[in-house]
């Protein structure tokens, strides 16, 4: 599978080379081979740390990695184009850094499956992560906004030439600390005092780590101005929540804040109506605040059903095609028929993380495989909802795909602790006969019997 | 929390988990259907958007069918070396610009450029086998060519009769409702336009923007402008429809008409009097323009047979020929005062030129108004027919007697009123002449619609001069536009 993800990659490169120039370009051969030893260091760390891991999800990621960096070189030739034409100097290329961005993606994918050899030695830095993590997650804020900004959105450490976004870092810690923390204080979350319209409600005292979540959450909002990180957090926060405490309750009291936190955004803060209002009317805004929006969909219009071919198109057009609007690029240049594909592969890694859940028997592992699964789908879901003008617009990556090294290396990160648990989960001494595992994304919860 | 909740192992969360699957699982299918709404539903409408450049960048890099004049291109692509690839040229650019419009990469497209851009971009589903084959063969696809009714003699002498005066003119084939001329001026060249190269297009362009004479403007159907007398016709109409009246029966027409509920008064054109001075008939009144006869006849008629009759020439609804032709007005609920008023083509009524020669048209046409047309055939790049234009009728605004009563009383207007200016010696032409004020201290517009031959028409032309064409304020639609109206007549019987 490997090999075939591999294939693709080479094979999507000699199709945008062979659309632009009429020629194979004749460094196919060398960039497949970088790819595919990255790809086999990658495979063979996991053969031997995590020997049981899930045998689907490295080539799934392997695919969209070298996917992304196709299409982001495809960008760069169109970028070059235009600069020529222009008369200006030519932009250097991205590709070649998001190369390297990927190498050491591979490194600390295989540093993490190194380091931890067993998932539940995370759960003693609990407190740790949540400390770094909000440190992260702050420190865009605190600081001035020359270091910080980016297009309106203070989300980024900015040294020199040198940027990077701690979101994606902070991500996964707090997605640790959330397991941890609800592992220990489970039985507290689960006390429910009274009934109200059919639901558990708790008592007041303890909603307060929902709201001190939410509180986080809104001060991500309104201090770097990120809806998407906002919204990705506070999701994932309260999906482990339930899942820690089985309590339905929390889902609607999580969606009651989230309501009313959109709420008070929206009449709030000029950026949030902005966002809605491209959303709801993109034509009102066809030159200004909804430019963007509506060129990445003129471009999935373009590509309709079968898309243009790779190199074919114009996705260049669009602002920022090779980060937040690389969806608009797949959708233009690869179609209906390559989106869903790519949807589909977003949407099995979710569920083998989800299934590595399932399988893992403690609950730290199992919250953990919840949070980093849930985490990476709702971002696909914010990031290529908000394209495609399902929801409002708001500034994520695209895992995998888009161009940016903090978010590339965080999601490497992110499956290397996958495929930990998944390795945990399906470790045959320790675990029932494993029949047909492996086939279906979510089988029927097997019978186990107590050891 | 009882313990028959717990699964087997000990593990609390299976079920919830499940549920967060089937959340993550919904909200992906949310997505692929998503995106096949976006990919597919909305494509066309994305495409055709007027924001979206992209495709029209694509639509430079092919051919783009040419729009044909009397079997010569008026606007065609020529094959260059630039990114764009092909340049739309318009060999008469100025003498078309009214149909054609331009097409221009920073401006888009207007005219029939904009109207019949599927076809000519040969994106039409009506091309869509031409398309496959192209594809398969690995042709470059190729637009469909539209051929139109335009008579370039006609056209000719309606751009020279107007002369770059503001102004418009429209011929009609009464019988068919196709187009035979439609020229708008000022005219403008398109070809400066459709160029490839951004600061002189935007230099063109606003350079036309500025000019205060609006060329861009298509006055034949886009603008509207009172009648004036030229609406007498319509109130005649009415009268001889309504049975109460026969263009011998005498209405009051004296001096000046004391308009009802108000202190004001009617007069004639440089304030003569009508037949005896007190009376007049119909015809005599329609020959000599007689304002107080016409004015009381609209007000006997009253507001809603006046509105009634309107709406049977066309009034009030818009056209596409498929350029879009803006409503023509006739005042709803207008009191009696205003009546007076509109039956002599003034207050709010409201036409295009388009509107004025489909009136005369009706009534050349024995009474039946047919739908106006430009486009006669529709051809696939390898000039197989597609389509060939279906005359049909939007209406009967008048019986044929009544028609063929107006049109003898026009006769007189041209051989013995004031339409004698469109006279063709040995074809009786029918007409009637408007001199319409629009603005106090302004010269009137002067408008002239008729048709020849008056016993078998085969042209109806609306001819309208805004302000008379600065021949100051005895400036009227005998003199100034009834000339137009005869060239143009001329040309389309000569040929």
């Amino acid at each position: 599978m490997l090999v075939f993800a591999v294939v693709v990659v080479a094979a999507a490169y000699v199709n945008v080379g062979y659309a632009r120039t009429g020629t194979i370009p004749p460094d196919t051969a060398s960039y497949a081979a970088a790819l595919g030893v990255l790809f086999l260091i990658a495979h063979l760390a996991v053969r031997f740390l995590a020997p049981y891991a899930d045998p689907v999800l490295l080539p799934l990621v392997a695919l969209l990695n070298g996917l992304g960096l196709v299409l982001i070189h495809r960008l760069d030739l169109a970028e070059a184009d235009r600069a020529r034409q222009a008369g200006r100097a030519v932009p250097r290329s991205d590709a070649p850094l998001q190369l390297v961005w990927t190498a050491i993606g591979v490194a600390l994918f295989i540093a993490t499956l190194l380091v931890v050899r067993d998932h539940r030695r995370l759960q003693r830095f609990t407190y740790t992560a949540m400390a770094a993590g909000i440190v992260l997650l702050l420190i865009p804020a605190v600081l001035p906004g020359r270091f910080s900004e980016v297009n309106g959105a203070r989300i980024w450490i900015r040294v020199g030439g040198l940027s990077f976004q701690p979101g994606e870092a902070a991500k996964i810690l707090l997605i640790i600390f959330f397991a941890g923390y609800f592992v220990a204080k489970r039985d507290l979350l689960s006390l429910m005092s009274r009934r109200v319209v059919g639901l558990d409600v708790p008592r007041g005292r303890d909603l307060g780590p929902v709201v001190v979540a939410w509180l986080a959450s809104v001060a991500v909002l309104v201090v770097e101005r990120d809806l998407g990180t906002s919204l990705l957090f506070f999701g994932i926060f309260v999906a482990m929540l339930y899942v820690a405490t089985r309590k339905v309750s929390w889902v609607a009291i999580g969606a009651l804040l989230f309501a009313g936190g959109a709420y008070l955004a929206y009449h709030l803060f000029g950026h949030v109506r902005d966002r809605v209002d491209v959303w709801l009317h993109p034509f009102r805004y066809a030159s200004t605040t909804g430019y963007q929006l509506l060129q990445g969909l003129f471009g999935l219009a373009n590509g309709g059903v079968f898309g243009t071919g790779l190199g074919q198109g114009r996705p260049d057009i669009v602002p920022f095609a090779k980060s937040d609007f690389i969806t608009a690029t797949i959708g233009e240049e690869l179609g209906l028929a390559g989106l869903m594909a790519v949807l589909v592969i977003f949407l099995l890694i979710s569920a083998r993380g989800l299934r590595a859940g399932l399988g893992v028997r403690d609950d730290f592992g199992r919250l953990l495989a919840t949070g980093l699964a849930f985490g990476f789908a709702l971002q696909v879901f914010v990031v290529v909802g908000g394209v495609t003008r399902m929801i409002p617009l708001t500034g994520l990556t695209l895992p995998f795909l888009s161009y940016g090294g903090s978010s590339l290396v965080a999601n490497w990160v992110l499956i290397a602790l996958l495929l930990r648990i998944s390795s945990a989960a399906r470790q045959p001494a320790l675990s029932l006969p494993v029949s047909g595992a492996g086939t279906a994304p979510l089988p029927p919860q097997r019978q186990a019997q107590p050891r | 929390m009882s313990a028959a909740d717990r699964t087997p192992m000990g593990t609390p969360m299976g079920t919830p988990l499940r549920k967060v699957a089937v959340a993550v699982l919904i909200g992906f299918l949310l997505l692929l259907v998503n995106v096949n709404y976006v990919q597919v539903v909305q494509a066309k409408s994305l495409k055709n958007d007027p924001h979206n450049g992209r495709v029209l960048v694509q639509q430079f890099a092919r051919p783009r069918g040419p729009i044909v004049v009397g079997g010569t291109s008026v606007a065609r692509s020529v094959k260059t070396a630039d990114a764009l690839k092909y340049l739309r040229v318009y060999p008469d650019g100025e003498r078309y610009a009214a149909v054609t419009g331009f097409y221009s990469f920073i401006y888009g497209a207007t005219g029939l450029e904009r109207a019949e851009n599927s076809l000519l971009s040969g994106t039409d589903d009506r091309l869509a086998l031409r398309r496959l084959s192209a594809l398969l063969t690995g042709r470059e696809p190729q637009g469909g060519a539209v051929v139109l009714t335009l008579d370039p003699k006609a056209q000719k002498a309606a751009v020279e009769g107007l002369g770059g005066r503001r102004g418009a003119v429209v011929a009609l084939d009464p019988g068919t409702g196709a187009i035979l001329a439609m020229a708008s001026s000022p005219s403008y060249d398109p070809n400066p336009l459709s160029t490839h190269n951004g600061p002189s297009i935007r230099a063109a362009y606003q350079k036309l923007l500025a000019d205060p004479d609006a060329p861009l403007l298509n006055r034949a159907i886009s603008s509207t402008y009172p009648p004036g007398s030229l609406f007498k016709v319509v109130t005649a109409a009415a009268a001889l429809s309504s049975g109460r009246y026969t263009p011998q029966t005498r209405v009051p027409a004296p001096t000046t008409l004391d308009l009802p509920q108000t202190t004001k008064s009617l007069g004639n054109f440089g304030g003569e009097s009508c037949g005896d001075g007190r009376t007049d008939t119909i015809a005599h009144a329609l020959q000599i323009s007689c304002n107080t006869a016409f004015a009381g006849l609209g007000l006997s008629l009253g507001a809603r047979t006046m509105a009634a009759q309107a709406a049977a020439f066309g009034l009030g609804k818009g056209y596409s020929v498929p350029l879009p032709v803006a409503p023509s007005v006739y005042p709803k609920n207008a009191d009696p005062p205003s009546t007076a008023q509109a039956a002599i083509g003034q207050f709010d009524v409201r036409i295009t030129p388009l509107q004025a020669a489909m009136i005369v048209a009706a009534v050349a046409n024995h009474g039946t108004l047919m739908a106006p047309y430009l486009i006669q055939a529709v051809k696939a790049p390898d000039l197989s027919t597609l389509v060939v234009a279906k005359p049909h009728k939007l209406g009967t605004p008048v019986t044929p007697q009544v028609a063929d009563q107006l049109t003898a009383m026009m006769q007189l207007v041209v051989e013995r009123g004031t339409g004698r200016a469109a006279q063709i010696p040995g074809i009786a032409v029918a007409g009637k002449t408007g001199t319409a004020q629009h603005a106090t201290g302004e010269p009137p517009h002067a408008w002239f619609g008729g048709f020849a031959p008056a016993d078998s028409p085969k042209v109806a032309v609306a001819v309208l001069v805004e302000d008379g064409g600065g021949a100051g304020s005895d400036a009227t639609g005998g003199r100034i536009a009834a000339p137009i109206a005869r060239s143009v007549m001329e040309a389309v019987l000569d040929g």
